[in-house]
């Protein structure tokens, strides 16, 4: 990609109110908990959103998203997050999954108990 | 009458407004232009202003044309575009030879028009040039007709085609303006502007951007 657009996704990215920088580590198989920020008409609140990391694209580039997964009353519901999105307030890291891939769409298919990730000690 | 300034169209990238929203967004490299030519009633019948942009080698220059820029002091421009009533946009008369950037003249905020050459596609048969919908079927005696434009008109009365009947050509590589594009930012430090929304042409292609 081209120096110029860097700079003024850089540019961009300082105007913001927070840095970015302050999220914890986090990658596939960690289970998160994420403070979303909506907007109602003037007022603003926070929801929180917790399920399994099950990627994350296009990492340190300015289009980076994670990927989340849970099952919500029995259906599964994943919700992509832009990690430099002025809308997230927090990232909560609640434990960290042994995985042995990067993209775990096999828990896709899985239900229940098989559809669970190993913690690592 | 359009006034405005020359760029050259860097790349995309989306970026998030106050509001939270991404916005897909275009970065052009907007000058600095160097006043080439001054337009006069008494010489040439109108006011105008000549911007040159861009940067052009002294051997790949016309003889004719590296006069035309010594005049003017300044290094051969890749690009020259006359632009009317752009003394009142810069609020003051231009010289000859005088170097304009683009943030004395545009703010954040405002509403821009960007002109530009579009991606020349060939080639291309109605359904892709024209949106024509095509067969939409693929079995019912459809032969190799399913991108085909169908009839072009009438029979025996009027006997002719209509001018103007759209059919298939060369698309593309025509000049397009984009109108109320939305300045999100002017970074004055590296001549660059960022506008929202796409903008006709290719990477590095010239565009002019107007208000």
């Amino acid at each position: 990609m081209s120096d110029l657009i860097k700079q003024v996704e850089e540019a961009f990215q300082k105007d913001m109110p927070e840095q970015k920088e302050k999220y914890p580590e986090f990658g596939a198989g960690d289970t998160v908990n994420v403070h979303v920020k909506i907007r109602e008409g003037d007022k603003e609140r926070i929801q929180q959103y917790q399920g399994t990391v099950i990627q994350r694209r296009n990492k340190g580039g300015n289009g980076e998203t994670f990927t989340v997964r849970k099952i919500s009353n029995g259906v599964g519901v994943e919700r992509v997050f832009p990690i430099i999105s002025p809308n997230l307030a927090k990232i909560e890291v609640i434990r960290k999954g042994k995985v042995r891939r990067a993209r775990l769409f096999y828990l896709r298919g899985r239900m229940g108990k098989a559809a669970k990730v190993r913690e690592k000690y | 009458m359009p006034v405005g300034f020359i760029g050259k169209k860097i790349g995309m990238t989306s970026v998030y407004d106050a509001n939270g929203h991404k916005v897909a967004c275009t970065v052009i490299q907007a000058g600095p232009c160097v006043v080439t030519q001054v337009k006069t009633p008494e010489t040439d019948g109108y006011n105008a202003i000549q911007l040159g942009f861009g940067e052009r080698k002294e051997k790949n220059t016309p003889s004719a044309l590296k006069g035309h820029f010594k005049r003017a002091n300044t290094e051969p421009k890749r690009t020259v575009v006359e632009f009317r009533n752009m003394a009142e946009l810069a609020k003051k008369s231009l010289e000859l030879g005088e170097e304009l950037n683009f943030q004395d003249l545009f703010d954040e905020g405002e509403f821009v028009d960007i002109v530009g050459t579009s991606k020349g596609k060939g080639f291309q048969g109605v359904v892709k040039r024209h949106g024509f919908g095509g067969v939409g079927q693929a079995t019912h005696g459809q032969h190799n007709r399913q991108r085909a434009p169908g009839s072009i008109g009438a029979s025996s009365f009027p006997s002719r085609v209509f001018k103007g009947m759209r059919m298939a050509g060369r698309m593309g590589n025509d000049r397009v303006k984009i109108k109320n594009l939305r300045v999100l930012k002017v970074m004055p430090e590296a001549n660059l502007l960022v506008v929202s929304g796409s903008v006709p042409g290719a990477k590095n292609s010239f565009v002019l951007i107007q208000k």
